[in-house]
This record gives structure tokens, sequence and C-alpha cells, in this order.
């Protein structure tokens, strides 16, 4: 059982990756074909560098995402304060609305925002579809996730210190700046940070909505549209180093962070006794 | 008595004023909802019911009809590759549940960082290997075996499908298996249900919830897709998704029919996630008979 298991476990990890190694490894192939090997190089790479239409679709991504995820990120979190305090139906429409752009598909919120700004542009010019309403979109479908990160953290929390606070002498926004935001920092952290990879990642609702205007996921899909070159190979390669980088950080954060409330907890028994 | 009063009267105040800035704070929030949310919403329902000139019409609804071969082979691939993406990752995810929990979270974040690729890319890379002149074609002829027309045929699209997604289907059976209760499967052993049983009675009902929401997150982006199609399928395999593009950014600009179009999709995952909730009562009730 136990071999079979990792068996299984091998030949799952082997269809998960070697698609991933093969455009790896084909990102050092000298020769232009995809399938016969004509040597090591790294010239698709220097390519990549010196493609000014990349590299301005990255600097677009990155603007987006960073905007995007602020907007939502300030908007959620306020909006979790509020939906916390709320008691009637209204709360339950709003969590309801809320939750729409996850469960309907991704093109149909891509199509309802493009016809949302087609026809605002029509009758009034305004909203040309580029940069503006790619924030804007890409806002809306990070919102939901910065609400449901911070809403259970508000939860946890006594409503009561946010009282004492106030009965203290502080205005609402000290008693908000000073005790409930470093609650919840933990949740707000982790809504920033889905909405920024969300935004990043983002292909569907950003090819409805975008105009002209390329992010890096849009020009990756035009590339595989028209002759294929190994440079795409080469960003995949780059994309997919960024990425597990991260992932291994973010881990590595994860588990000194474990270890340091082991630790505390450690501390906090020897106090008690 | 006076000074009683007044600091009741300060008190209350003061809470009228703080729900007065709880429903302040949440302005901004509620209008962005309204704008990007609910009037987009609407607009599909707009569109759906007027013809180019603005006149209500049911044409558009209609005119669906046309295309109920495209909408019967969008849920046909959708259903084959979540039932594949169950099939193959049940076992994945129920053997990941097993190993030492130190080693738990790297084999996840294994699973997971493939994810974190652009879906395009992963896509990407099976062209390459499935091309007719591709990887695995030039593999088998230099085996001496003919080549096979792979790409552009529903199977494509199926493993795209399968490739793209199953880590989903993993990751939500994984979370239900590795809550479920020790001491549940211990008791099961000691009133002498083998191993196959215990499954069958315990697990697998109690892993219920997982596979719901698996099978949705599989099953909404599979049906919906057009990228996977237009990939894997070439032009012949027209999906639900492809049919809404062609609308908005193809040849055929006609955003009342793609609205139309869009509705029924909307109605047909949520009859698809209505029948899901039903399952996921019912087995709620089982699983109380059994605990």
């Amino acid at each position: 059982m136990k071999l079979f298991s990792k068996i299984y476990q091998f030949l799952f990890f082997l269809f998960l990756y070697s698609p991933i190694a093969i455009l790896i490894i084909y990102s050092f192939n000298d020769s232009k074909s995809r399938v016969i090997w004509g040597g090591f190089t790294f010239k698709w790479y220097i390519k990549l560098i010196n493609n000014s239409e990349i590299l301005s679709a990255f600097s677009n991504t990155i603007i987006i995402a960073v905007v995007s995820s602020v907007i939502a990120t300030v908007l959620g979190t306020l909006a979790a304060v509020g939906i916390v305090n709320t008691k009637s139906i209204f709360k339950k429409v709003l969590i309801n609305i809320t939750n729409l752009p996850m469960l309907n598909p991704e093109i149909v919120t891509g199509i309802s925002m493009m016809l949302l700004f087609v026809f605002i542009y029509s009758k009034t010019g305004f909203l040309k579809p580029g940069l503006l309403t790619l924030i804007l979109s890409h806002s809306t479908f990070c919102l939901p996730y910065v609400v449901l990160s911070v809403l259970p953290k508000l939860r946890q929390m006594d409503s009561s210190i946010y009282e004492a606070a106030q009965d203290l002498g502080c205005n609402h926004f000290q008693a908000f700046f000073k005790v409930v935001m470093p609650q919840i920092t933990s949740g707000v952290v982790t809504g920033f940070m889905m909405s920024f990879t969300m935004s990043i990642d983002d292909f569907l609702i950003s090819y409805f909505t975008s105009g002209t205007v390329q992010t890096l996921p849009l020009t990756i899909y035009s590339m595989t549209r028209r002759i294929i070159s190994p440079e795409i190979n080469a960003l995949s390669t780059v994309l997919f180093v960024i990425m597990f980088t991260l992932v291994i950080i973010i881990n590595i954060r994860k588990g000194r962070e474990r270890v340091k409330k082991s630790n505390q907890h450690i501390l906090s028994q020897f106090i008690k006794i | 008595m006076t000074i009683v009063l007044s600091v009741m009267n300060f008190m209350k105040n003061k809470t009228v004023n703080k729900k007065l800035s709880y429903k302040v704070i949440m302005v901004p929030y509620v209008v962005w909802l309204a704008v990007f949310i609910v009037v987009p919403l609407a607009l599909i329902l707009g569109f759906s019911f007027t013809d180019l000139s603005g006149n209500f019409t049911f044409d558009n609804i209609i005119n669906v009809g046309k295309y109920s071969n495209v909408f019967l082979n969008s849920i046909w691939l959708g259903f084959l590759s979540t039932l594949i993406c169950f099939i193959l990752g049940y076992p994945m995810a129920y053997f990941i549940s097993k190993i030492d929990s130190s080693k738990q979270n790297i084999i996840i974040m294994v699973l997971m960082i493939p994810m974190w690729m652009s879906f395009l890319l992963r896509t990407y890379a099976w062209m390459t290997i499935l091309e007719n002149n591709g990887l695995l074609n030039s593999f088998l002829r230099t085996l001496g075996f003919n080549g096979l027309s792979l790409i552009n045929t529903q199977g494509a699209i199926i493993l795209g499908m399968v490739y793209n997604f199953i880590p989903y289907m993993v990751l939500q059976i994984y979370s239900v298996l590795i809550k479920i209760d020790n001491s549940l499967i211990e008791a099961a052993h000691d009133l002498g249900a083998n191993r196959v049983m215990t499954f069958i009675k315990i697990i697998f009902p109690l892993s219920i919830p997982g596979v719901i929401s698996g099978v949705t997150m599989v099953f909404v982006p599979a049906v919906s897709t057009f990228i996977i199609s237009k990939m894997l399928g070439g032009g012949a395999n027209l999906l639900i998704g492809d049919l809404i593009e062609m609308q908005f950014l193809g040849n055929t600009y006609n955003p009342n029919l793609g609205s139309a179009i869009s509705l029924f999709l909307i109605v047909l995952i949520l009859i698809c996630m209505g029948i899901m909730n039903q399952f996921d009562n019912d087995d709620s009730r089982d699983k109380n008979i059994v605990i």
C-alpha cells in the first residue's frame, strides 16, 4: 500500500511537472524548433530582455496589480468592519453580493464589466477601455478576497476592546488604527497578497476590459496565437522561477512565524507557572 | 438626577453616532458593489432582452436554442473532465493525508506551485507536446510507430481541463480529509470494520463536502472556458465560452446574443450548484446517523 501510494504520487507529480519541465528545457534550445535540440543557448533570454512589448506589458501588470490591490484592500477592510457591526438582512444581502464575482464564471464577470464600460463610454465618453478600466475591474474581482480574509479576524476580536478604547478617550480613527487594526493586520495582509497575485495572474477579465492596453497574460496569449518563438519559453521560465522563490519565501516566513508562536506559547506557559 | 440623565443622553448619542459611522464607512463599498457588480449583471439581463436598437425582444433568448449542441458539448466535456479529476484526484488527496504531517506541507506546496504559473503557459506547454509534429509524435515516430493526431480533438480539450484544474480537486478533498477525527477511524476498526469498510462507511461519507467543493471548482471553469478549447481544440470544437467570446470580441459582434448566452450559462451553473448543495445536505444527515 505504501509503495503504491509512493508510485501514485510520483506519477501524479510527473504529470503535473513534465509540461513545465519541457517548457523550461526548450527555453535553452538553440534551434527555433520546438522538438529538435540544437544545442544550449541563452539567446532567447537576451531577446526577452530587449523585447519592449513584453517589458511594457510587465510594467502595466505591476501598476495595475499594485493600484487595484490597494483599492481593494482599503475598501474591503472598511466594508468588513462595517459588515461585522451591522445586524440585519442588509448584512446578508451585502455578503451575498460580495460573493457574486467568486460564484460567477470569470467570463461572465468579464463581459458584464465590458458591457458597463462600453455603455458608459458610448453615453458619456468617459472610461475608454484601458488602464483605468483594468484597475476598476481588477479591484472589483479582488474585493471579495479581502472581505473574506478580514471578516474572520474581526469576528475573533472582542468588540468591547473597541468600546473600551473609546471610553478611554480615543476618537473613531484612533480607536480603529490603534486597537482594531493591529488585531486584523494578518487578515488585511493576506487579503492584499491574494489580490496582488490574482491581479497579476488574471487573463479572462483583462481580456474583455483592456481595450488596447497589454498586460503580461494578454501578451502571452497573443504570443501563443502568432508564430511561436522560444522567447515565450524563456518568459515562462523566468515567471516560474519568480513564483517558485516567492512561494518558498512565504512558506519559510510562515514556518518561522509558527516557531515564534510556539515559543511564545511556551513562554506564556512559563509565566503562568 | 439631571447628571444621570445627561450622561445617559450622552451615551445614547454616542451609540447613535457609532452606528452612523459604521454606515458611513460602508458607503464607498456599497456604491462600488452597486456600480461594478449589480449594474453590470443588470446590463447582461437588459441586453439579453433587447435588440441592437434597444427595443424589447425575445429573439436573443430564442436564438440561443440554435446553439443547444454547443451547450451539450460543453456540459459533456466539463462533466467528463470533472469525473476524471475526481477519480485521479481523490486517491492523491487520500495518500497525501496519510503521510507524515511534517512532509504534508511540502507536498501541498509542490502541488500548488504549478497553479501559480499562468494557465495560458501551462496550456501552451501541452500544445507543444500534442502537436502533429510535437514531442509526443516525434517520440512515437522514432520508435517506429505512426504519428497520432492528438491536438484539435476533444481528448486534448479534456486533457487540458484535467491538467489545469485537478489541483483544485485534490486540495479541496485533502483539506476535508485531514480534519477527520482519527478516533472515528479507530472506533470503526475496533468495531470490526476492515480498511475497505472503514473507507466506505466512515472516510468517504465524511469527505463528501470536500468532493462537492472540488467538483464545483473544476466544473465551473471547465464548462465556461474558451482558452483551452481554442488552444488545444482548434476551431472545430466550439464551447459556450468560445460562443460568448465570439459575440463580444470576435467577428460576429452581437452583445445582445452574447448576453443571452451568458444568462443561460449563469442559470446552468446555478442549477448545478443547487443540485450539488442538495447532495451536501443529504449527506450531512447521513453523517449524523453514521456517527
